[in-house]
């Protein structure tokens, strides 16, 4: 240290007796440095069997019926179990609460026979009149739950919802005894079982939830260390808001033979550099993110540790078609036909992700998007002189919104520069922060918008439903009647995968040739993983079936 | 005396109202709410939550409601996080940003004192220049500049302290106190050279020195005393400055603190969470300003005289 130099002119004791008093309050702001047995906390943990989680941001809420989140649905998913759960690595369904079912002919009566040796995480059996209680919670309208949408498919779930019916015997889900329960669709929804692995759909201990307030309270303090009760393989032991959520494994699983992980840490990491670095002190197995400068370093430094594997994500912008100069077709397809999507894809995000042409991203589920368009740049400006703007002359110009985020700033300056260099008009950018931004979305305040959709579950339909006319993610003023035929009419009524995947097909032809949204890529996980972790093969959900989960020291 | 005391103290009453009046308003103004998601919420669904939180009722209402729950110490429900109060969520991070800030402020004194009193024995030589420089560096440079670098330094080159976490690791809380007390003793070390320059050029200081004193009983016993006095009357609102912003440095060092919460409320437009943090914030400054209001009428009774015979 230069202060030591500084003192030398000034009185000996003095000069001790100040140092002497730096170093008593430094040693008093934690002690001394590491000490112990020389381990990082990830080495001390793959030995233990906790793994040390970087969860993204802090969860709002550990109540499956309340939480909408990501970083919710981690820890969720790790506390309780639906009916079903999904393969880690197909994501096909595999029994969970339920250890077997029956479909009829037709595609619409679902009954699911539970598990005997089910149990909550006080000792109570898991029944199906728990499944019956929870999905009237989930329903009841006064609770106000986001995703109540998910059990729609079931006979007069969404009138019970939308408080059209007080009588929730007339909604068609029955408990037939203790461990059977029986549910009636208003149409062969292919897709209603991956819902029951949505932690929307699963069951809460009513005692829980009724000692703590009522089946519509959402303030109430049931969900937290303590108080709850869960039915999955783990069992929340400590959560200390903005520091960490601490579960255990469970006893009383019904399946805890299989769980190899003792614990999970979970980290609110929101900022990624200090996530980053605490990687890099061997702090964390896994991380939300990698910043995206470093993906380069990591790549030629540790390339084992980097993932980064497709995700079930579209990233686009969308146009405001209920004004000009986007209410004009001609217009929407010449910007989307000059976007160099390849140069994008591999220079602004340093080839992570992949270029897309449509809405759904490819392979979701055996599905791919049809292709419409291509990079075109000769195509575009023919069509933007059809409609008036010949080289871009007397073009209005147009506000181009993002949410503040560098990355999507980044993206937005490459597409406006390539606007303006082939077609030759000028787009401004316009940054706001994320719930002004929401709201001007909302209100069609805009001319140009990002948006991003991650789907909720493995089917086309998570993407292509949200364009019905007047759809509350619509946003963008599309209307078709054909399309709305297809999604709500025909797509959910067709059995056969392959006959539903050409209607969805159809369906997005017209969406593409219409070009309410400019598809520009697919959205890609990217995760530091600790060489230790196994068990965590890549999926397109970036689905974690925990139980599947575990710590190799060795590795 | 008492007087002055109990004046000072209905004063700072319409401004914590005002804080509060003025902070619900504005935030209810403010675009977006605190249910908007990229996922659209149904209008049912979007008026069940306004009724669990009592956001349907006249404007007017809820303002009454609100401030007859505060006055019963009740600062309501958080909208982010369902199933906690304000209050808790406040009493979790307090004492945690409160040791944030008071390892910080010793940070702050121990190295700006130093810094200073070195600085004004021979000033305007290189002994001052060297330390008034840094302390302008120091007064200068943003802590989400010198946190990271600190920790890249110490953390992850020399592998010396821990990258973040509060209280899991031990000495995980050095970094911290040090970036955020960085910016404090910078600013104290300037307070300390001031103050001890027109000190030690007094007569009763050229008498010590006379009389033969040792020139570190005279620096230490008797310049000390008077010199520090600024950086004394300064500390009231550098603590409450600590705690209100130590938002940066809580992120940078994952440290589950007050500023953390204070922050995201305004993102999150957690109406209940903003006002909380707010008004219980606002609250602080205020008692911490009379305090040090009451300490300086205390040492200098010419404010007293002054208040007493102005009114």
């Amino acid at each position: 240290m230069n202060l030591t130099t500084l003192c030398t002119k000034l009185n000996h004791r003095i000069r001790t007796s100040l140092l002497l008093l730096t170093a008593v309050i430094l040693a008093g702001c934690g002690g001394e440095q590491q000490s112990g047995s020389g381990l990082t906390r990830v080495e001390q943990g793959s030995l233990n069997g906790v793994i040390h989680f970087g969860n993204g941001v802090e969860p709002e809420g550990l109540d499956p019926h309340i939480v909408t989140g990501v970083a919710e649905n981690k820890i969720v998913s790790a506390l309780f179990e639906g009916l079903v759960t999904k393969h880690p690595e197909t994501l096909e369904v595999e029994p969970g609460m339920a250890e077997s079912w029956e479909i009829s002919d037709d595609g619409t009566l679902y009954t699911f026979h539970l598990r005997e040796d089910a149990l909550w995480s006080n000792g109570d059996p898991v029944t199906a009149v728990d499944f019956h209680w929870s999905w009237r919670r989930l329903l009841t309208p006064a609770l106000g739950a986001q995703y109540n949408y998910n059990l729609f498919p079931v006979v007069n779930a969404e009138a019970y919802a939308n408080g059209e019916i007080d009588d929730f015997s007339q909604v068609g889900v029955e408990a037939i005894d203790d461990y059977t329960l029986r549910v009636q669709l208003n149409n062969p929804t292919p897709y209603f079982l991956q819902l029951l692995d949505h932690y929307s759909t699963f069951a809460v201990h009513r005692p829980t939830i009724e000692q703590f307030g009522t089946i519509s309270d959402r303030l109430s303090p049931w969900a937290r260390p303590g108080n709850i009760v869960t039915n999955g393989p783990f069992e929340l032991a400590e959560w200390q808001i903005n520091s960490h959520v601490l579960v255990e494994k469970s006893d009383s699983y019904w399946d805890a033979d299989s769980v190899r992980l003792n614990a999970i840490m979970y980290y609110p990491t929101e900022n990624l550099v200090t996530e980053d670095r605490m990687f890099r002190d061997g702090q964390l197995h896994y991380t939300n993110e990698i910043v995206l400068d470093r993906i380069p370093v990591y790549r030629a430094e540790r390339p084992e540790v980097v993932r980064i594997e497709p995700w079930l994500g579209s990233y686009f912008y969308m146009f405001n078609t209920t004004k000009p100069p986007f209410d004009d077709v001609r217009v929407r397809k010449a910007f989307a036909m000059v976007i160099d999507r390849q140069l994008i894809t591999e220079s602004v995000m340093q080839g992570i992700v992949q270029p897309s042409y449509a809405l759904v991203p490819p392979d979701t589920l055996g599905y791919y998007p049809p292709s419409t368009f291509d990079y075109d740049p000769e195509a575009a400006r023919a069509l933007l002189a059809e409609a008036g703007y010949p080289n871009g002359e007397g073009f209005p110009g147009a506000d181009l919104l993002y949410n503040t985020h560098e990355s999507h700033r980044r993206l937005a300056v490459a597409i406006q520069q390539m606007l303006q260099r082939e077609l030759g008009v000028s787009i401004s950018l316009l940054n706001q922060e994320w719930k002004v931004y929401l709201e001007n979305q909302d209100n069609f305040n805009y001319d140009m918008s990002r948006r991003g959709w991650i789907g909720d579950y493995v089917d086309p339909n998570t993407f292509l439903d949200m364009y019905v006319t007047d759809g509350g993610n619509n946003k963008t003023g599309f209307s078709d009647p054909r399309y709305d035929e297809i999604i709500l009419q025909e797509a959910p009524n067709t059995l056969d995968r392959d006959k539903r995947y050409a209607l969805y097909q159809e369906a997005e032809r017209i969406l593409i040739d219409a070009m309410p949204i400019l598809p520009i890529y697919t959205y890609s996980t990217k995760h530091l993983v600790d060489p230790s972790v196994q068990g965590l093969p890549p999926n397109i959900m970036d689905h974690i079936n925990w139980k599947y989960v575990w710590l190799d020291p060795n590795a | 005396m008492w007087r002055f005391i109990g004046l000072r103290t209905l004063q700072a009453i319409p401004v914590i109202l005002t804080v509060i009046t003025v902070t619900f308003f504005l935030v209810r103004a403010a675009p977006g709410g605190p249910f908007d998601d990229e996922k659209a919420v149904s209008p049912q669904v979007q008026a069940a939550l306004e009724a669990q939180y009592r956001l349907d009722l006249p404007m007017h209402e809820q303002y009454l409601t609100y401030l007859a729950d505060l006055f019963r110490g009740d600062m309501g429900p958080s909208f982010n996080y369902p199933g906690r109060s304000v209050n808790e969520l406040i009493f979790q991070g307090l004492p945690i940003t409160a040791e944030l800030g008071f390892y910080a402020l010793l940070v702050a004194v121990g190295v700006g004192v130093l810094a200073g009193v070195i600085a004004a024995l021979k000033p305007n030589t290189v002994q001052d220049y060297v330390p008034m420089g840094l302390a302008m560096v120091g007064i200068c440079m943003p802590s989400f500049l010198l946190g990271p670098m600190l920790v890249l330094i110490f953390g992850i080159w020399l592998d010396w302290l821990p990258v973040s976490g509060w209280g899991n690791t031990p000495g995980d809380k050095i970094l911290p106190s040090i970036t955020l007390g960085a910016m404090y003793a910078a600013y104290i070390a300037r307070l300390s050279r001031s103050g001890m320059l027109e000190v030690l050029s007094q007569d009763y200081l050229r008498t010590a020195r006379a009389k033969g004193l040792p020139e570190r009983v005279v620096v230490i016993k008797h310049a000390l005393r008077a010199g520090l006095l600024p950086v004394v009357s300064y500390l009231g609102p550098a603590f409450a400055g600590l705690l209100s912003g130590s938002f940066v440095v809580e992120t940078i060092f994952q440290i589950p603190g007050l500023g953390r919460f204070y922050v995201q409320a305004a993102f999150n437009r957690d109406y209940t969470m903003i006002l909380g943090t707010t008004t219980f914030l606002a609250t602080l400054i205020v008692v911490f300003n009379l305090l040090s209001d009451f300490v300086a009428a205390w040492l200098n009774p010419r404010l007293r005289y002054q208040f007493n015979k102005g009114k």
